[in-house]
C-alpha cells in the first residue's frame, strides 16, 4: 500500500452496480493485504486511528454488524453501534435527521442496514461522511458479494470463465444482486437456480441463465451460491411449503455431484440447515462458508480503507 | 367593466375558431368575436410580450389588452387535482391550490374527494364549495366519492352530493375493487347523470408496488406494480360499462395496451372517455432511478413505448382529456425512504408548457390541445364552460407559447413543491388568466 495511492471515485458504497471492474478489482487486491493483517498476532493497524464509524442498522443484523464492528476496530477506529430499537427512530425521528445527527456526533462513516430499498442513497445525499451500504431492502448488498468474490478468487485463482450458479430467493434477494452485478463485471458465467416464482423472467436480459430445474442448473459449476430461504414468504404465494421447497430446491449430497468435481458451496448466513442446505455439505469438505465470514472482515477494511482517501 | 383582448390567436375547437381577431369580455362573459379580416399564417408577429402587456385604459371603464403574437383560448379545465383540504392543509389549501391552477392557466378544478374527512356526504362539498367561493381563485367542481369512506363498501349519497354540487365520482386512489358495488355505481349514477371516474389498478396485483414493474424495478430492488394491475381493472370497468349502459371516465391512463382497451371499447360504441397527464407522455420509469421520490406517483412512470402509446392514443382520440392529476405533499413527506413517500406530483404549473411540447413536436395541434385541456372536460363533466362562444363565462387565458421559463419548485405557488421536472427549461406560460372576467396577469 505504497506509492500512489488509489481510491475508489465515490465517497460512498452505495451498491456494486455504481462499481467499475477496476474498483471491484481494486477492492479484492486491497483485500489480500488485510487479510495478511488478519493473519497476524496483533490484529490491529493504526490506519484510520481518530476516524469514528457508526453502524446504523434499522434492521436486525448480528454477522454483518459484528463484521463491520470488527473491521473498523482493526483499523482502529471508534466505533459506534445505533440500533434502532434504542433510539429515537421510535420516537418518529425522520431517518435524514438521525442520519444527520450520527454526523453530527462526528462520524466518519456510516454503515446502514435499512429494509427499504435506497435509503443508502438518500443518505449518501444528504451527508459528508461515507455511507457503505450494509444491505438496504432487496437492492444491494455489496460487501457480501465483495467478500464472496474475494473468497471465489482465492479459491479458483480467478473469476472470469467459472461457472457460478446462485440458488434460490432471487428476486427478494440483495446478495444475489449485488452477486449477480459482480460475477457478471468479472466474467463469470451466471446461473439462477429456483422456482419461477422467486427468479422474474426479465433477469434473463441481463446476461444470466435461468433453470428451474436443480440438477439441470448444477450441471458443470464450479461455484455453488446457496441463498436464505425466507420461512415469511411461505404463505405469500412464493411457494407452498418449506418442504416442497427442499424436496425440489435444497442441496444434497446427490444434487451436488451433478457440478464439478472441485466444486465449492458458498452461503451468506445464517443457514436454514436441512432446508436449503444439507448439513452434510454445509459442514463438509467443499463448503467455504466459514472463510467467507473470516474474509467478509477483510474485504470490508479494504473498502472503508479505500473510501477514507477519496478526496470530497 | 368591458375587456377587450385584441389582436391574439384565437382558438377555440368549439366553435371550429383559429385565427387572430379581438374578444370582447363584458359582465364576467364573452360579448363577442371578431376575427381580423386577412388570418396571419405561420410565424407569429415579432412584438416582444411586454409590449404586448402594454395595457391602455380608456376613459368609458374599458381595459385593452394587446395579446399580439400570443394565443387566446378558453380557460383550461383541469378535471383531476387534489386540492387537500380538509384536512391536510399542510400539503395544500383550496387557496393555494387554486391560485397555482390560474398561474398555470386553469380556470375550472375538480377536486378529488380524498380528503380529511372524505367528501362522501353533502356536508363537506358544502363546505368545498364554501371555501372556494370565499378564498379560491377560480371555479371548484368538486368529485364525490363513489363509497362511504371511499371503503369501496356502501355507496355515498351521490344525490345528495350532486345537489350539493358534486359534479363526477370517484374513489381515486382506493379503487372500488369489488365488482358489484362498482356495478351498482354505474346504475345509480345514471338517475343523476353523473359521471363515474375510475382510478383503475387491481390492488391485489399492484399490493405493495411503488414503481412499475420490469427490469428497472428488480434493478433497483422496490417492488414493482405491474401494467396489467392497470389494465385489467380497465377492462372490467369497460365491461360493467356496457353492462350497465353508465358514464365512465378512465383517469390518468397510464400504459401501452391500456390505450388499445380504451380505443377498442371506443370502436365498439362503448360510452367511455379518458385522460392522461403531463408525467405519462414526458417521462419514463428512468426518472425513480437515483431513488428519486418525486417521480413516485400512481400509476407509476412507465418505458418508452408506453409514452410513445400515449402519445399515439391522445393524437388520434382514444385518450380525450389531460389532466394534472396534481397531488401537492409536502417536502418532509417526500424526504424519506422511497416505499414510505407518497405518490404524487405537484402539476398545475407545469401541464400546460409540458402539453405544449406535444404541439411543438407536431404530435398535436393548438386546437387539439384545447380539446384536451378545456372542450373535452367541460363536455364530460355536462359544464358549460370551456369555450369561448358568445355567452358563455369569461374564462380565458392568454398564452404566451414562446416564453421560456426554468421549473423552479420553490417558486410555486402551489404549497406541494414534489416535481421531477425541477431545472428543467420550458416554454409556454399564461400571461393573463381571466377567470369569470377578473384578470391575472402573470
Amino acid at each position: 500500500m505504497r506509492g500512489e495511492r488509489k481510491v475508489l471515485s465515490s465517497k460512498d458504497l452505495l451498491g456494486i452496480k455504481e462499481l467499475s471492474r477496476e474498483e471491484i478489482t481494486l477492492v479484492l487486491d486491497t483485500a489480500a493485504g488485510f487479510k495478511d493483517i488478519l493473519g497476524r498476532d496483533i490484529k490491529k493497524v493504526p490506519t484510520l486511528r481518530g476516524k469514528t464509524t457508526v453502524n446504523l442498522f434499522f434492521e436486525p443484523s448480528t454477522r454483518t454488524r459484528t463484521s463491520f464492528e470488527l473491521a473498523a476496530k482493526r483499523l482502529s477506529t471508534d466505533v459506534i453501534n445505533f440500533s434502532v430499537p434504542t433510539s429515537s427512530v421510535v420516537k418518529g425521528e425522520s431517518l435524514v435527521d438521525t442520519a444527520l445527527t450520527v454526523q453530527a456526533l462526528g462520524a466518519d462513516f456510516i454503515v446502514i442496514r435499512h429494509a427499504s430499498s435506497g435509503v443508502p442513497h438518500l443518505l449518501a445525499r444528504h451527508l459528508h461522511a461515507s455511507v457503505i451500504n450494509a444491505g438496504d431492502g432487496t437492492n444491494e448488498h455489496p460487501t457480501q458479494a465483495l467478500l464472496d468474490a474475494f473468497t471465489i478468487r482465492e479459491k479458483k485463482g480467478r473469476i472470469a470463465g467459472l461457472t457460478v450458479a446462485i440458488v434460490g430467493d432471487i428476486m427478494h434477494s440483495r446478495v444475489a444482486k449485488s452477486n449477480i452485478y459482480c460475477l457478471k463485471t468479472l466474467g463469470a458465467d451466471v446461473r439462477l437456480i429456483g422456482p419461477p416464482t422467486l427468479i422474474p423472467r426479465n433477469l434473463r436480459e441481463t446476461g444470466v441463465a435461468i433453470f428451474h430445474n436443480m440438477e439441470d442448473g448444477l450441471k458443470g459449476a464450479d461455484v455453488l451460491i446457496m441463498l436464505r430461504i425466507q420461512m415469511e414468504r411461505q404463505g405469500k404465494g412464493f411457494f407452498p411449503s418449506t418442504e416442497e421447497y427442499a424436496k425440489n430446491w435444497g442441496l444434497t449430497p446427490e444434487r451436488l455431484s451433478r457440478a464439478k468435481e472441485d466444486v465449492i458451496v458458498m452461503h451468506p448466513g445464517p443457514m436454514n440447515r436441512g432446508i436449503e442446505i444439507v448439513s452434510e455439505i454445509a459442514d463438509g469438505p467443499k463448503s467455504v462458508i466459514l472463510e467467507q465470514v473470516t474474509n467478509g472482515i477483510a474485504v470490508r477494511m479494504s473498502v472503508m480503507y479505500l473510501l477514507s482517501g477519496v478526496k470530497r | 367593466m368591458k375587456l377587450l383582448i385584441k389582436n391574439g390567436r384565437l382558438i377555440d375547437p368549439s366553435q371550429g375558431l383559429d385565427g387572430v381577431g379581438d374578444l370582447t369580455i363584458e359582465d364576467g362573459k364573452i360579448a363577442g368575436i371578431a376575427l381580423h379580416a386577412a388570418p396571419q399564417r405561420g410565424g407569429r408577429a415579432k412584438n416582444s410580450p411586454s409590449d404586448a402587456r402594454r395595457e391602455v385604459s380608456s376613459p368609458d371603464d374599458l381595459r385593452i389588452i394587446d395579446a399580439r403574437g400570443m394565443v387566446v383560448m378558453p380557460g383550461l379545465i383541469d378535471m383531476h387535482v387534489h386540492l387537500r383540504e380538509p384536512g391536510y392543509e399542510h400539503k395544500e389549501t383550496i387557496r393555494t391550490g387554486t391560485m397555482a391552477a390560474i398561474r398555470g392557466g386553469v380556470t375550472t378544478v375538480c377536486c378529488m374527494p380524498n380528503t380529511f374527512p372524505v367528501n362522501d356526504n353533502a356536508s363537506v362539498t358544502e363546505f368545498i364549495k364554501r371555501k372556494a367561493a370565499e378564498e379560491g381563485f377560480c371555479t371548484v367542481l368538486p368529485i364525490g366519492a363513489i363509497t362511504k369512506g371511499q371503503k369501496g363498501e356502501e355507496l355515498a349519497e351521490i344525490g345528495t352530493m350532486t345537489k350539493e354540487g358534486c359534479i363526477a365520482f370517484s374513489d381515486d386512489g382506493n379503487p372500488v375493487m369489488n365488482s358489484l358495488i362498482m356495478r351498482r355505481a354505474l346504475e345509480y349514477s345514471q338517475a343523476f347523470n353523473v359521471p363515474i371516474l375510475s382510478h383503475s389498478e387491481d390492488l391485489s396485483l399492484s399490493r405493495g408496488g411503488v414503481m412499475n414493474e420490469g427490469l428497472l424495478s428488480l434493478t433497483l430492488g422496490l417492488t414493482g406494480s405491474p401494467a396489467e394491475a392497470e389494465q385489467i381493472m380497465i377492462f372490467r370497468d369497460i365491461v360493467l360499462a356496457e353492462l350497465t349502459g353508465g358514464v365512465l371516465h378512465i383517469a390518468h391512463v397510464s400504459t401501452e395496451r391500456s390505450v388499445e382497451i380504451v380505443r377498442h371499447a371506443k370502436e365498439r360504441g362503448v360510452r367511455i372517455t379518458a385522460e392522461t397527464c403531463p408525467h405519462y407522455f414526458t417521462l419514463t420509469e428512468e426518472a425513480v432511478r437515483g431513488y428519486d421520490t418525486n417521480a413516485k406517483v400512481n400509476p407509476p412512470l412507465r418505458t418508452a413505448r408506453d409514452v410513445e402509446a400515449i402519445i399515439r392514443g391522445l393524437r388520434d382520440g382514444t385518450i380525450d382529456v389531460i389532466t394534472t392529476d396534481h397531488a401537492p405533499h409536502h417536502k418532509d413527506e417526500k424526504m424519506r425512504e422511497f416505499d414510505e413517500a407518497p405518490s404524487g406530483i405537484s402539476g398545475l404549473e407545469t401541464a400546460l408548457a409540458l402539453s405544449l411540447k406535444l404541439v411543438e413536436k407536431g404530435d398535436l395541434t393548438l386546437g387539439q390541445l384545447v380539446e384536451k385541456m378545456a372542450q373535452n372536460p367541460a363536455r364530460i363533466l355536462g359544464t358549460e364552460k370551456g369555450t369561448l362562444r358568445v355567452g358563455a363565462d369569461a374564462d380565458v387565458v392568454v398564452v404566451d407559447t414562446a416564453r421560456e421559463f426554468l421549473v423552479d419548485p420553490d417558486s410555486f405557488i402551489s404549497k406541494g413543491k414534489n416535481t421531477p421536472f425541477r431545472g428543467w427549461t420550458l416554454k409556454g406560460a399564461p400571461v393573463f388568466t381571466i377567470v369569470g372576467g377578473v384578470v391575472y396577469e402573470w
